[in-house]
């Protein structure tokens, strides 16, 4: 596994330009994660990331539907990687990406049909999440399936991993409860404010900060060790 | 990048100008053909477990405004006529229903009817019971709603304002206190009027739109 000098990795029969570098599995898994997580690092998704993340329920479901959207994705467009020509790519992306959202809308109205209710039309906007097109792209397209797979289970448990920061948040405050379980009692007085969209906001904004401020934190020291 | 890769991935691909049209259109073709058998099969598989859980939803929901009937029927709107026999439509527009509850000696206890209207951000979908001879209603309950999370869908969750309406008689009027003192009075939900005014006017005009059909159903005979 050498062949070093242009990062090609030494896996791929070919060169194909802009390919990841090799990687093991599990860091492809962990890149998603944490370095590159698609909502709090790459900002991507960020629609599904405020709409439906008014309780945790609906923000765990969302991100376990994405996450098997993205790992038949990618696995579909490691597979033809070498079938379908450039000129189509992003057409031929896009179909295999609504395909499996309507595969897995159909399977949770037919097995889990309150959460299908309550994700309603957030469900079929899954098809233009750009994180899932966008890993289609820069990943999915350009390495072996194995290899996509990893990325698109590292990617939806990060992305379900924000989500469900962001929604346990705003139920939290905005409603007193964690997956619909009352917590503080009747005294407490909901923040409304939070489950409305603008709480949305607010709270992926402050995780964000709270995110950069502990990386700021940790390259300081790092420097100051150094 | 660079020219003559001959094998290369998609975006090696692109740099090559010319892949035959014969060949996009026959990737295009086979992939959306792949794509619709795909959701064909699943859609084949996953339909009775969906039409179950909508059926499900229905009856739970007849049995609640209705105060647990014994038994139902239901009455198609046909033209402008009640009929008891469903007619053909197959893949066409959903038939208006009514659902005639009975108790157990067979006793008509009231009908239930759906009805959706906009309320503040979203079409507003009601299940609402009634009796036909006295005009009062049973109850109500929300089939569908996309109300402000924490304020409108208190239409759905507040026990005080979704309990008042059994025993009252429509036209509804919705008032912000003092409720009562008239039988037709609702009180409104603080924060969420429009919601709440919502909700009664599609009680309104539903039992204004049916309570003729039913009374000529009636007047047509127990056949």
């Amino acid at each position: 596994m050498t062949d070093h000098p242009t990062g090609t990795p030494a896996t791929e029969a070919v060169f194909i330009p802009g390919a990841p570098p090799p990687a093991t599995l599990p860091a492809d898994v962990w890149r998603g994660i944490s370095r590159e997580n698609p909502v709090l690092v790459q900002m991507l998704g960020l629609c599904p990331a405020m709409a439906v993340t008014n309780s945790l329920a609906n923000g765990l479901a969302m991100g376990a539907a994405t996450m098997l959207v993205l790992l038949g994705s990618e696995l579909f467009v490691s597979l033809f990687r070498k079938a379908i020509p450039g000129e189509v790519r992003i057409t031929s992306y896009v179909l295999i990406i609504a395909t499996f959202v309507t595969v897995v809308d159909l399977a949770l109205a037919a097995s889990f049909p309150d959460i299908s209710k309550a994700l309603g039309p957030f469900m079929p906007l899954i098809v233009v999440n750009c994180m899932i097109l966008g890993r289609a792209e820069a990943f999915a397209s350009k390495v072996r399936p194995v290899r996509a797979m990893a990325d698109a289970i590292g990617m939806g448990l990060g992305f379900t991993m924000a989500l469900a920061a962001v929604s346990g948040v705003r139920e939290l405050l905005g409603s007193g409860s964690l997956l619909g379980v009352d917590l503080f009692g009747p005294s407490w007085e909901p923040w409304v404010f939070m489950v409305m969209p603008p709480g949305g906001f607010l709270t992926l904004g402050v995780i964000m900060l709270g995110l950069a401020w502990v990386t700021d934190l940790r390259r300081s020291r790092a420097k100051a060790v150094a | 990048m660079t020219a003559g890769h001959q094998h290369g991935g998609p975006a090696a691909a692109a740099q090559r100008s010319g892949t035959p049209a014969w060949r996009l259109i026959a990737t295009l073709a086979i992939a959306g053909a792949m794509s619709g058998w795909l959701i064909a099969s699943v859609y084949r598989v996953t339909l009775p477990a969906i039409e179950r859980h909508a059926a499900e939803r229905e009856s739970a929901a007849i049995f609640e405004v209705l105060k647990a009937p014994a038994s139902w029927d239901t009455l198609y709107l046909v033209g402008d006529a009640l009929t008891r026999t469903a007619p053909e439509t197959r893949g066409g527009p959903k038939i208006p229903k009514v659902f005639e509850g009975f108790d157990a000696s067979g006793n008509r206890i009231g009908v239930a009817i759906t009805a959706g209207e906009p309320g503040f951000q979203d079409v507003v979908t009601l299940m609402i019971g009634f009796e036909p001879e006295s005009g009062a209603l049973t109850g109500f309950t929300v089939l569908e709603q996309k109300e402000t999370p924490g304020l409108g869908d208190k239409i759905e969750r507040d026990s005080a304002f979704t309990g008042q309406f059994a025993g009252r008689t429509p036209p509804l009027l919705g008032v912000k206190d003092r409720a009562g003192a008239t039988p037709s009075e609702v009180q409104t939900i603080t924060g969420a009027t429009i919601s709440s005014r919502a909700v009664i006017r599609i009680i309104n005009n539903a039992v204004a739109r049916w309570s003729p059909l039913i009374a000529a159903w009636d007047q047509g005979g127990a056949k």
